[in-house]
């Protein structure tokens, strides 16, 4: 159903948002020697107590109001699994979630990369309120982008103006 | 990071910072659930943000929301614009984005063919 790797991270981190996050830290790497891509997603939400971490990885579980089904999870799980890697979520009230998943690049199921750059351009834009810190590594390309420093320097002019975005577009395009 | 490059920005666009703060003029909003990305909204964002940078839109904000509760026409958007009721618009991709920019962002007409 997520047709790549990028739309993964797109729809874990919107559940870091919708946990009322501050701050996302998001880190793709991929280890040269072993060939295993690492996707980490850790946040400062509201987290979960023991239950819900479990109801989260059922696919017939969502805690949305009005759906019946929320697959997210499930959906990445299910990814490492089909691709001989692994997944992991701790999380604790009022303490933050993390999720760290594998992959085995040399699998002939893994989903591609997909677009990163626009993965991560759309999630600070239209969440001006929430920091993240990005790091990227794979196959020599880096990242490394925290937008909490990043405003710091914009001071009032917020990361949502034309300006900026183009600004953002331009150095994830040089890097990614 | 180019922080020489932030500085520049944050002195050239100070003046539409005051203007902005008090209210955008419109509001997009994508719906971002699991359903919306597994139908491509974030493509559809992604135009809306580059859009509103290439055309200098300084009075537009571009945010978004989880489930609109209607998944089989995601992806979903509204446009809110100050003083008129909200448009939502379905089964959205770049190029309808494209043209909601144009004509109802831009030039105040709602495209009707897209709403729901």
């Amino acid at each position: 159903m997520m047709e790549d790797i990028a739309s993964h991270i797109m729809d874990i981190a919107m559940n870091s948002v919708t946990a009322g996050a501050k701050r996302i830290g998001i880190a793709v790497e991929k280890d040269p020697r072993t060939a295993m891509l690492s996707l980490t997603v850790a946040d400062d939400g509201a987290g979960m107590d023991p239950e819900t971490v479990l109801k989260v990885q059922d696919p017939f579980f969502s805690t949305k109001t009005g759906r019946k089904v929320g697959l997210g999870i499930p959906l990445l799980k299910g990814t490492a699994e089909t691709t001989d890697g692994s997944f992991e979520l701790t999380s604790a009230k009022g303490a933050g979630t993390r999720i760290r998943v594998t992959f085995d690049c040399r699998h002939p199921d893994l989903p591609p990369l997909g677009n990163i750059r626009d993965t991560f351009l759309v999630l600070i834009v239209s969440h001006p309120d929430v920091d993240f810190d990005l790091r990227y590594s794979v196959d020599g390309r880096t990242l490394e982008l925290d937008t909490e420093e990043m405003k710091k320097e914009l001071g009032d002019v917020p990361v949502n103006h034309p300006e900026v975005i183009g600004f953002l577009g331009k150095y994830l395009d040089e890097h990614l | 990071m180019n922080l020489e490059e932030l500085k520049k920005i944050r002195e050239k666009a100070q003046k539409d910072v005051e203007l902005r703060q008090k209210q955008a003029r419109v509001r997009i909003v994508v719906g971002m659930g699991t359903s919306g990305i597994a139908a491509g909204a974030r493509d559809v964002l992604k135009t809306f943000v580059e859009e509103v940078g290439k055309r200098n839109l300084s009075d537009v904000v571009v945010t978004q929301t989880g489930e609109k509760g209607l998944a089989s026409q995601e992806p979903m958007v509204e446009v809110f614009e100050e003083d008129k009721p909200a448009v939502v618009y379905g089964n959205m991709d770049s190029e309808k984005a494209k043209r909601v920019v144009v004509e109802h962002v831009v030039n105040g007409h709602p495209v009707s063919e897209f709403a729901i």
